[in-house]
């Protein structure tokens, strides 16, 4: 039944973008016109959060739009790479409990929000962590034992470093937050982060 | 008999409503959101405290009001002046005479500003409820909502305004954009997925895309009011930490011109009651 519906929907898509009205360039203009008329700046939220980036751009694809090409999906990851900023006194790994209370948190950049204070990570809305936490989402993987499973060598610290700052660095597109390159943590509260993962006395690796 | 309050609802339903609602969402358990929801609706047996607003509305819809003292009874929801029966099954859709295509909020302003006599600034001064003010739009959405109980949701495609806000609403739903990267479809495009304890519903196609848009407008227990689909869509674009969504705005219709197309065939069956 499942697969009939995704046969419905592609049929039902590929067909209203059979009829499209305007050619391509003309459609990207009407829409930013109509994006910039439909929203008003508010609190720390302003106008220039509409203003896409290369990889949002090329992440904003519908199915109609098809995937994106296998070259582009390398040369992003590559450049994503690129903006990686690792702590120069080489310290990844910070205070657990501060780093569980960033995982809590998901406090931060909305228009509602006092921009003076800290933002959280929200690593929780989509990721299991400690086991005493039942209320975890499930957008992303369990990360119940990330140290435990993985150990402590400076290539998975390092790799785990870079994740949290840019997910796009090793998956094109992913839906994680790029928490790092778009100052949503600052660099203590992502080494606090991977503390929680890491630190055999956190209650991620019990 | 579905525009009448019930008799048994009362304020005390409401003071009894806020108590289970403190019980019932401390979680004891690891069981979605959705079945507390369940259970605090069981403990109301079936009543639904947006019945207030159903009432408030209709009132509201057949009141002289404004600088000119008519009712909105003639208002065209697009099924003819002052027919509501399935109106909003068939919203957002586009209307000749404001030559746009507008969902029940922006349609219901248009008429406040056009038989009413209101200025367009006067009808949308408080477009959602804050707990000491209530929304006029949030009244009679619920009144003229619950007027199309059982129709089958179907999106208007005929003229190309409607196909065009449809492929707008499209393009919004996959845009991402702000500090966290967010689009719509970051949450709602993958099935069966949660965040924290809340179900987030794949709002592409199938069962769970239709269950979602027929089960709003709704109740939210966690604040007390009734709310409408502008809310929900200014709502959720603040949590993608984008600028306000402008009430009634083009992108507002749009994107819900495309979940109502993908929610097409489903029966409404809103006011629903949500977390």
């Amino acid at each position: 039944m499942k697969f009939n519906y995704v046969l419905i929907g592609s049929a039902i898509t590929a067909s209203l973008a059979g009829c499209a009205l305007l050619p391509h360039s003309d459609q990207e203009r009407q829409f930013n016109q109509m994006m910039h008329e439909s929203f008003a700046s508010r609190g720390q939220a302003g106008m220039d959060r509409l203003t896409q980036d290369a990889v949002q751009k090329a992440c904003s694809r519908s199915p109609s739009d098809g995937p994106l090409p296998a070259a582009q999906i390398a040369a992003m990851e590559k450049s994503q790479m690129a903006t990686v900023i690792y702590p120069v006194d080489g310290v990844m790994t910070g205070n657990w409990r501060e780093g569980e209370k960033i995982a809590q948190s998901g406090f931060g950049k909305q228009y509602s929000d006092d921009p003076a204070l800290p933002s959280g990570g929200n690593c929780y809305a989509c990721h299991q962590m400690a086991k005493s936490e039942i209320a975890f989402g499930t957008l992303g993987p369990s990360l119940y034992n990330y140290g435990k499973i993985r150990g402590q060598s400076p290539e998975i610290i390092r790799y785990t470093y870079a994740k949290i700052f840019n997910s796009q660095a090793y998956a094109a597109c992913s839906i994680m937050p790029r928490f790092g390159h778009n100052a949503i943590l600052t660099e203590q509260q992502i080494k606090d982060v991977l503390g929680f993962l890491f630190d055999p006395q956190s209650p991620v690796n019990q | 008999m579905i525009y009448k309050l019930k008799p048994t609802l009362s304020a005390e339903v409401l003071v009894i409503g806020a108590v289970l609602c403190a019980l019932v969402f401390p979680v004891q358990a690891q069981t979605s959101t959705a079945d507390s929801i369940a259970r605090y609706r069981e403990l109301l047996q079936d009543d639904n405290p947006a019945d207030l607003w159903v009432a408030r509305g209709e009132e509201l819809w057949k009141q002289k009001r404004g600088p000119k003292n008519v009712t909105l009874e003639a208002c065209d929801l697009g099924k003819g002046p002052g027919v509501i029966a399935g109106a909003y099954a068939e919203l957002p859709r586009f209307f000749f005479d404001a030559n746009r295509v507008q969902d029940l909020e922006a349609r219901l302003a248009y008429c406040m500003v056009n038989l009413q006599g209101y200025s367009y600034a006067e009808a949308t001064k408080t477009p959602f409820g804050n707990g000491s003010e209530h929304s006029d739009f949030e009244s009679l959405t619920a009144y003229i909502v619950t007027a199309s109980q059982g129709f089958k949701v179907l999106q208007p495609m005929q003229h190309p305004k409607e196909r065009e806000s449809y492929l707008m609403g499209e393009k919004m739903f996959y845009f991402r954009a702000g500090t966290h990267d967010f689009s719509c479809a970051t949450c709602h495009s993958q099935d069966g997925k949660r965040i924290r304890l809340q179900d987030v519903p794949n709002l592409t196609h199938g069962d769970v895309a239709r269950g979602a848009y027929t089960t709003w407008p709704a109740y939210r227990v966690s604040q007390g009011e009734f709310r409408t689909m502008q809310w929900r869509m200014n709502d959720c674009l603040r949590q993608q930490r984008l600028p306000n969504l402008i009430f009634n705005s083009d992108a507002s219709i749009a994107l819900i011109s495309f979940l109502a197309k993908n929610a097409e065939g489903g029966s409404m069956n809103a006011p629903g009651m949500k977390r």
